[in-house]
């Protein structure tokens, strides 16, 4: 069963109260509105949960997907990191830092010639294995890893 | 008002070279105020898209393990010179910020 629907269903059924809540001001609505961000994949607290809740927990390891990055980063708050997919066609990829508090850092989607590439800057609590996902335009999806050294971590910073 | 989205789009033959840097403490929740002790409460970047003429080339979920102020480099095929490039975010706090540039030559 996908979680997402789950919790939409959930929330869906919690309509009313959800309404009470908007009309009593507690709520802003900017922040209901932003319902695509997908809440229990990000908040998940270890790499299996979060592999689960982003629907990816089999995915298959595939050579197309290729990770760049340094083998030691001397900064954990800020290391870069370059993906690029060489899969066919429209696609998200995941990235995923194994050992931070919450693995799920960002999901990137291209599309109308966007091509499947991104260099970001992450933190990293620690020395990690780094996973990114490729979810292909008929679901499926595919992952590469690789192992990232930090020689000071960045979640405090 | 959030600081502006700096965007800097230049043609590398047939390749787009597009990067962003989006001004953003991208407080993890996980920091502790010095002085007082108390936790800074989390406040970052939930969703940005990147558009050409209107056309959305890139939408992003980010998580609070981007480093601040995020700076993303991406590339895409069919743009030309002087096409209308929008970035816009929007944050934990529903605070948001949207940008134009045109790609360079």
């Amino acid at each position: 069963m996908n979680p997402l629907r789950r919790t939409l269903l959930q929330s869906a059924g919690a309509g009313s109260a959800l309404g009470l809540l908007l009309a009593a001001g507690l709520l802003k609505p900017t922040r209901v509105l932003a319902a695509d961000w997908n809440r229990p994949a990000f908040t998940a607290t270890n790499l299996g949960d979060a592999l689960k809740a982003y629907g990816a927990a089999a995915s298959v390891e595939h050579r197309d997907i290729v990770i760049n990055a340094a083998e030691i980063s001397e900064n954990g708050a800020q290391v870069p990191v370059e993906i690029i997919s060489n899969l066919p066609g429209y696609q998200t990829i995941a990235v995923f830092v194994e050992k931070n508090p919450m693995p799920l850092a960002a999901s990137l989607s291209f599309a109308n010639g966007a091509v499947p590439y991104v260099r970001l800057q992450l933190k990293m609590a620690e020395s990690s294995r780094l996973r990114a996902v490729v979810r292909t335009a008929d679901g499926k999806t595919y992952h590469a890893s690789r192992e990232i050294k930090v020689t000071l971590g960045g979640c405090g910073g | 008002m959030a600081d502006p989205i700096k965007i800097r789009a230049t043609q590398q033959g047939g390749i787009t070279d597009i990067r962003v840097l989006m001004q953003h403490p991208m407080e993890s929740g996980q920091r502790k105020d010095t002085a007082s002790g108390n936790a800074i409460p989390a406040h970052f970047i939930q969703n940005f898209t990147i558009s050409a003429n209107g056309k959305q080339l890139i939408a992003g979920q980010l998580n609070t393990a981007i480093s601040r102020n995020p700076l993303f480099a991406f590339r895409a095929r069919g743009l030309k010179a002087g096409d209308r490039l929008a970035v816009h975010w929007t944050d934990t706090r529903g605070e948001q910020r949207s940008d134009e540039a045109t790609v360079a030559g």
